[in-house]
C-alpha cells in the first residue's frame, strides 16, 4: 500500500513552505535594518549630520562623508545611465539578435558577477594612476560607473526587448523612422524597467566599499571639486569598526547609510509608480 | 485607379506568400479582401505601405502602382508612402501615452511642434471619429483607459492625423463585439467619402455590408476579384463559391 498526498494537503503545504520562504526573507532583512538602527539611531544628532569629521571620527559628524558618497554616486549615475541605456537601445533595436549582442549581453552578464574589489584594483591603476586623476571624486566615480554598467545594459536591454513589437509597427506605419520609434515610443514605454536598473546601480553605488576605497581615498575634509579625495559612508564605517575608532559612531554612520538608500528607493519607486500610473 | 498590381509575388525566403496578384483598387471605394487564414491577405495589404519589409527574408517581384507610381521604385521615399497610405491594425493598440500625445504622434515625427495646430489636428481627427464630444475633456487622460472601441476609433484618428490618402485595415473588428463592429463599419462608410479603404477580414458579412468591391484569395492567390455583388451572389469561380457557401474556409 502506498501512501499518497491529496492535491488538497499538497496545495496546503506548498501554501505554507511558499509563505515561510517569504517571511524568513523579510525577517532576515527586517532583522538587519532593526539592527543597525536600533544601535545608530542614538548617534543621529543635527551635529552628526552636520558637522566635520574630527579625531579621525571618534569626534564630530560625518556630512564630509554623506556628501561625498553622494557627489560619487550621483557621478556614477550621470556617466552609467546614457552609456548603458545607449547600449541597450543599439543592441536591441540595431543587433537584430546576432552574435554581435550575445557575445556583448554575455560579457556584460560575467562583468556584473566580478567581484568589486577588482573593480577598485581596475580604476586604481587606470583612472587614478595611468590618467592621474589621483584619488578623487572624479576616479571614485568613474570606477563605479563601469562597476554597475552592466546592470544598466542588462536591465535596459530586458525592458526595452518586452517593448510590444507592434508599437514598432504601428510608429513605422505612421511614417516614424528608426530614431523617432526609438525616441518617442520604445523609451518612453520601457522607462519603468530602465528606471529599475537604474535604482539598483545607486544602490550599489551609494553602498560600495571596496571600489572606491582604492579610487576616492579616504580623506576626511570636506569635499570642495571633483578631484577632492573623499572617504565614502560605507569606508567612513569601516575604518571605524576595524580600527576601533568609535563603535557607536560606525553604528550611526551604518544608520545613515541605510536610511539614504531607504530615502532614495522609496522616491524613485514613487517616481516610476506615479510614471506609470499616469499611462498604464 | 488609386492601386495597381501587376503580376506581384512575394516570397519569405522561400516560401512564395502572393502569387501573380493583378488586382486594381478604385479611388473612394472599400475594396475588401477576403479568404481563409493563411491565403496571404495581410501581407497582400502589407504590400500596400511596405511594412513587409520589416522581415528579413521577404523578397518581392511585379509592379505595385499607387497613382501610377511605382512604390519600389529606388527613387520612391518609404517614409512619404507610409504617411499616404496608413494602416489600421487588428487589436486595437494605442500607445501608453495620453489620448491627445497618441493623436499628435504621427505630426510631431512630421515636426509639427506647434501646441496650437497640434491641438487642431488632434480635435479635428477626434471629430472624423465621432470621439471629439466624449473625449473633449480627457485629452490628457491614459488611452488605454479607454474601451477596445474608443481605442480603435482613436487608432483610426491617430491615423488621419497624418493626412493620408489610403486607408488599410487589417481586419479591423476582430477584437470587437458585434454593437462596436456596426458602429466601426458606419465610420468606414462615412471615411471612404474623403478616402481609399482597402480592408481584410475573415468575416464576410462584414465584406457584404461595406465593401465595394471584393477580393477573393486562397492560397496566396487571388482567385476572384469583382464587385461585392457579383462576388456574393453570382461568383465565376467554383472555389469562391464554395468559400462564400461555408463549405471550406
Amino acid at each position: 500500500m502506498t501512501f499518497r498526498i491529496g492535491p488538497r494537503t499538497s496545495q496546503v503545504i506548498a501554501y505554507i513552505t511558499l509563505l515561510l520562504m517569504t517571511a524568513i526573507t523579510v525577517i532576515v532583512l527586517l532583522f538587519i535594518i532593526v539592527y543597525i538602527l536600533k544601535n545608530g539611531l542614538g548617534q543621529l544628532t543635527l551635529e552628526f549630520l552636520t558637522d566635520s569629521t574630527r579625531e579621525m571620527g571618534k569626534e564630530g559628524g560625518i556630512l564630509p562623508s554623506i556628501l561625498g558618497t553622494l557627489f560619487i554616486a550621483l557621478f556614477a549615475i550621470l556617466i552609467a545611465t546614457p552609456l548603458g541605456v545607449g547600449s541597450a537601445v543599439y543592441l536591441v533595436e540595431y543587433t537584430k539578435g546576432g552574435p554581435i549582442r550575445r557575445i556583448i549581453s554575455f560579457g556584460a552578464d560575467c562583468l556584473a558577477g566580478v567581484p568589486s574589489i577588482i573593480f577598485g584594483l581596475f580604476g586604481f591603476i587606470f583612472f587614478v594612476i595611468s590618467m592621474n586623476l589621483g584619488w578623487s571624486i572624479l576616479s571614485g566615480g568613474l570606477t563605479l560607473a563601469v562597476m554597475i554598467l552592466p546592470t544598466i545594459i542588462r536591465t535596459s536591454e530586458e525592458a526595452i526587448k518586452a517593448v510590444p513589437h507592434t508599437y514598432r509597427e504601428i510608429s513605422y506605419s505612421l511614417g516614424g523612422g528608426k530614431l523617432d520609434t526609438i525616441l518617442r515610443v520604445v523609451l518612453p514605454s520601457a522607462l519603468p524597467g530602465i528606471l529599475t536598473g537604474v535604482i539598483l546601480g545607486v544602490g550599489r553605488a551609494v553602498g560600495e566599499t571596496a571600489a572606491v576605497i582604492f579610487t576616492a581615498g579616504s580623506s576626511l575634509g570636506l569635499p570642495t571639486s571633483v578631484f577632492s579625495s573623499t572617504r565614502t559612508l560605507a569606508v567612513h564605517f569601516y575604518i571605524l569598526a576595524r580600527e576601533g575608532i568609535s563603535m557607536p559612531k560606525a553604528y550611526g554612520t551604518a544608520a545613515v547609510l541605510i536610511i539614504i538608500i531607504l530615502v532614495i528607493n522609496f522616491i524613485a519607486y514613487r517616481l516610476m509608480h506615479r510614471f506609470i500610473a499616469r499611462y498604464y | 485607379m488609386k492601386i495597381n498590381t501587376t503580376n506581384l509575388n512575394l516570397y519569405y525566403h522561400k516560401f512564395q506568400a502572393l502569387k501573380n496578384v493583378n488586382m486594381d483598387v478604385k479611388r473612394n471605394l472599400v475594396t475588401g479582401i477576403i479568404g481563409p487564414s493563411g491565403c496571404g491577405k495581410s501581407t497582400l495589404l502589407r504590400v500596400f505601405n511596405r511594412m513587409n519589409e520589416l522581415i528579413e527574408g521577404v523578397r518581392t517581384t511585379g509592379s505595385v502602382l499607387i497613382d501610377n507610381e511605382d512604390i519600389h521604385s529606388p527613387m520612391y521615399d518609404v517614409i512619404l508612402l507610409r504617411k499616404r497610405v496608413g494602416m489600421v491594425f487588428q487589436r486595437p493598440n494605442a500607445f501608453p501615452l495620453s489620448i491627445f500625445d497618441n493623436i499628435a504622434y504621427g505630426p510631431r515625427v512630421w515636426n509639427i511642434s506647434d501646441r496650437k495646430t497640434l491641438t487642431e489636428i488632434v480635435e479635428r481627427s477626434l471629430a472624423a471619429v465621432d470621439l471629439l464630444d466624449v473625449l473633449k475633456d480627457r485629452l490628457h487622460d491614459s488611452a488605454l483607459s479607454l474601451s477596445a472601441e474608443k481605442q480603435q476609433r482613436l487608432c483610426i484618428a491617430r491615423l488621419l492625423a497624418v493626412e493620408p490618402e489610403i486607408l488599410l485595415m487589417d481586419e479591423p473588428c476582430s477584437a470587437l463585439d458585434p454593437i462596436a463592429t456596426g458602429k466601426i463599419e458606419e465610420l468606414m462608410l462615412e471615411l471612404k467619402k474623403r478616402y481609399t479603404i482597402v480592408i481584410v477580414t475573415h468575416n464576410m458579412q462584414q465584406a457584404a455590408r461595406i465593401a465595394d468591391e471584393v477580393g477573393f484569395m486562397l492560397l496566396g492567390e487571388l482567385v476572384e476579384f469583382d464587385t461585392a455583388k457579383t462576388v456574393f451572389t453570382n461568383p465565376k469561380d467554383k472555389r469562391t463559391a464554395d468559400y462564400i457557401s461555408g463549405r471550406f474556409g
